[in-house]
């Protein structure tokens, strides 16, 4: 009785596997991996992800499924939460790549956690865009591994012209994460940029604290007392509102400049009047948006209620060169592996691809060439273009 | 001369800045002293009711404001605020007692410190299921004005914290000091065994002190929501772990310790950023704290045989 219900076990244990990549093999859909922080520290980045990437199946649904050599095939996205942490974003790739089998994934959206994923995707030979991170380390010797925005290195020495160009200053602070590898990165490239303009020594101060601190008042009080003329935070949306307030309770008078993690929608929400009049980079700006970029943002608009930050913009670029390098590559196998190696040749062949938030055509390192945006917070809240910069 | 003003400045600036800190941790160690007081147990999960009060604290100040900014005085919401979400935020006290630290009183002390820890865990999970993830922003109870006197900037709001956190610490005081039931409370912190049998009900004391300490550390909720307004689950993960350093650091026990000890880490936490890079602000304030407790590792106030018994 025991042999008998042991071999039933092996038995069906068997047929699950045969059947699953026999049931896959006939009829094929593409899968899409979507990596993003539903919950963590920066949710809303999550939510601005799924959003986007449910506008796009839409419009596949739409046109009866994504057509691929003639053949028309269904589409479906995996949506996996990576918590805003770099080891639960490495196990969402992992789990994509080998059980669900996903041909392309787009995220994560933080360098924290897209740094480490990309080793993961690396690793297992699929393509996986990140659509926000901008540390170089994503995409660096790493084949497989694409960015939809441009790199720290270009807005660093963005923001220090703007600065320079704009208010005339040549002392400035800076105050970032030391624990996440955005914030430290881009406060880097920040300072190197910054002191090449205006000598050594001319960030008067630099200082850090630690993911979750809600305290800056010591690091502030430097800061002030350093008799810098800007400062500037390449923090994300939870902590820009307490650091501005704090700035302003300690009598810090003169501007404070972010980097395009300012650029979420819940920013301005969580920061209020505080934050109306400051300048950060980013990747597009809502406020007098044209062509297919206003088309996105009305659509996103009226199905989500909220006009849609970089982050929605740019996984949906992220979202549509995925679908230009699956049609490029001309004919779905069925064979995993041959078909992932497929769309990313096809995708590193791209050539001034028209997204919503600029052209891009792929460096050898798989990042795009584009330019960035300097935006004002207006004195109602919104994110206005007010200069642009191009490499 | 002109220096030496300027560095007074900045010193005072400074001790202002680590006033308003040290009064966060001050406030929620208390909580952690005096359940190990009567429980000789440390309540891990107390950050997370001073998570849970900070919520309690944001739905009824966002309620209160919608109904009664208009006529009533902004002192007065301020105070209905405090008061009511004191009272609800004592019943999360007493409840994580009655639920989570009542059945296992006979248990293994490692046990109730899982068990602790767990709470803490449903709290932040059942926060974020009911709440999404998404952050919320602590209306201003009050409007915030900055001062400047004499080259020191405070706010009205930083006054407010400190003021308060020193209140509500005179006023537990106070109430272990004067009251019966504070009394029982110290009985029972020198003999668990014996007080009982005198007719004090451990299962009476015992859900009193979580829910004075939750009560105490919704207050600091409100406090804290007013000085840093993003309120996220996961918020009392770093302060409840540092004022459980505190309580360590004060004397395991000791509210008088507890609340000196929360000062002092505000203090060493802006102190050493001031003096040093800010990025190895907590590897030296925390090794400063280990070195502290290495030659005293009873704490300030710990009496002798509390460093004998583990956990």
């Amino acid at each position: 009785m025991k042999k008998i219900a042991c071999l039933v076990v092996v038995a069906f244990a068997f047929a699950m596997v045969f059947s699953t990549s026999a049931f896959s093999a006939r009829k094929t859909i593409i899968k899409i991996g979507i990596n993003a922080p539903m919950t963590g520290d920066i949710p809303k980045v999550g939510e601005g992800s799924k959003y986007a990437a449910m506008l796009w199946l839409e419009d596949i649904e739409k046109a009866g499924g994504l057509e691929v050599g003639g053949k028309k095939y269904e589409v479906e996205l995996v949506i996996e939460d990576n918590e805003s942490k770099a080891e639960s974003a490495v196990k969402a790739n992992m789990k994509m790549i080998t059980q669900d089998d996903v041909l392309a994934i787009v995220g994560p959206q933080s360098s924290k956690q897209a740094i480490p994923a990309g080793e993961v995707a690396n690793k297992y030979k699929t393509v996986m865009i990140s659509p926000w991170s901008t540390n170089p380390n994503t995409t660096l010797d790493r084949p497989f591994v694409f960015r939809g925005c441009f790199l720290d290195p270009f807005q660093g020495p963005v923001v220090a012209n703007f600065i320079t160009d704009e208010f005339g200053f040549t002392k400035a602070a800076v105050l970032y994460d030391v624990a996440s590898d955005y914030p430290k990165g881009l406060a880097e490239v920040f300072k190197a940029a910054w002191e090449k303009k205006h000598g050594t020594g001319s960030v008067v101060a630099y200082e850090s604290f630690t993911t979750k601190d809600t305290d800056f008042s010591s690091q502030l009080t430097k800061i002030v007392k350093s008799g810098a003329q800007v400062l500037f935070a390449p923090q994300y949306y939870n902590e820009v509102p307490l650091i501005v307030q704090q700035a302003k309770d300690l009598g810090w008078k003169g501007p404070i400049v972010g980097s395009d993690s300012w650029g979420s929608a819940e920013t301005v929400e969580l920061c209020g009047e505080a934050c109306y009049g400051l300048y950060f980079s980013s990747h597009y700006a809502a406020a007098g948006a044209k062509g297919a970029t206003k088309a996105f943002i009305d659509r996103y608009t009226d199905n989500y209620g909220y006009v849609p930050d970089d982050v929605a913009a740019l996984t949906w670029d992220a979202l549509r060169l995925t679908q230009q390098a699956i049609q490029d590559a001309g004919k779905i196998t069925g064979k995993i592996e041959k078909d992932r190696t497929a769309v990313k040749d096809a995708l590193a062949n791209i050539k001034n691809f028209a997204g919503i938030t600029g052209n891009m055509t792929f460096t050898k390192e798989g990042d795009p060439i584009k330019c960035a945006v300097i935006v004002k917070i207006n004195d109602s809240g919104e994110y206005e273009f007010y200069k642009s910069s191009c490499p | 001369m002109e220096s030496l003003i300027e560095l007074g400045q900045y010193i005072l600036q400074n001790l202002i800045n680590a006033l308003q800190r040290g009064s966060f941790y001050a406030v929620i160690s208390i909580g952690y002293s005096m359940v190990y007081g009567v429980l000789m147990l440390f309540n891990f999960a107390h950050g997370d009711i001073f998570m849970v009060g900070t919520y309690i604290g944001f739905g009824i100040a966002t309620l209160f404001l919608a109904l009664f900014a208009g006529f009533l005085p902004g002192p007065l919401i301020f105070l209905a605020t405090v008061i009511i979400t004191m009272f609800l935020a004592s019943w999360v006290g007493v409840f994580v007692e009655v639920a989570g630290y009542r059945p296992l009183r006979s248990a293994p002390r490692a046990s109730a410190a899982i068990t602790g820890l767990m709470i803490g865990i449903i709290f932040e999970t059942g926060i974020l299921i009911l709440l999404g993830a998404k952050r919320l922003s602590f209306p201003p109870l009050m409007k915030s004005i900055a001062y400047n006197i004499g080259g020191i900037y405070f706010t009205n709001v930083k006054v407010m914290i400190i003021v308060i956190s020193l209140l509500l610490m005179i006023a537990v005081h106070t109430f272990i000091q004067k009251t019966k039931w504070g009394m029982a409370m110290r009985a029972m912190s020198y003999d668990f065994l014996a007080v009982p049998l005198m007719g004090v009900s451990i299962n009476i004391i015992a859900p009193l002190t979580f829910a004075v300490g939750a009560g105490l550390a919704a207050v600091a909720g409100i406090l804290y929501g007013q000085a840093y307004p993003i309120l996220d689950p996961y918020m009392g993960v770093i302060i409840g772990w540092k004022a459980f350093v505190a309580a360590i650091l004060g004397g395991r026990g000791s509210i008088k310790g507890a609340a000196l000890a929360g000062y002092l880490i505000g203090f060493i936490e802006i102190f050493v950023a001031t003096i040093f890079p800010s990025t190895l602000r907590d590897l030296i304030a925390y090794s400063i704290i280990l070195l502290i407790l290495t030659f005293r590792p009873r704490g300030f106030f710990g009496m002798e045989h509390s460093t004998k018994l583990r956990l």
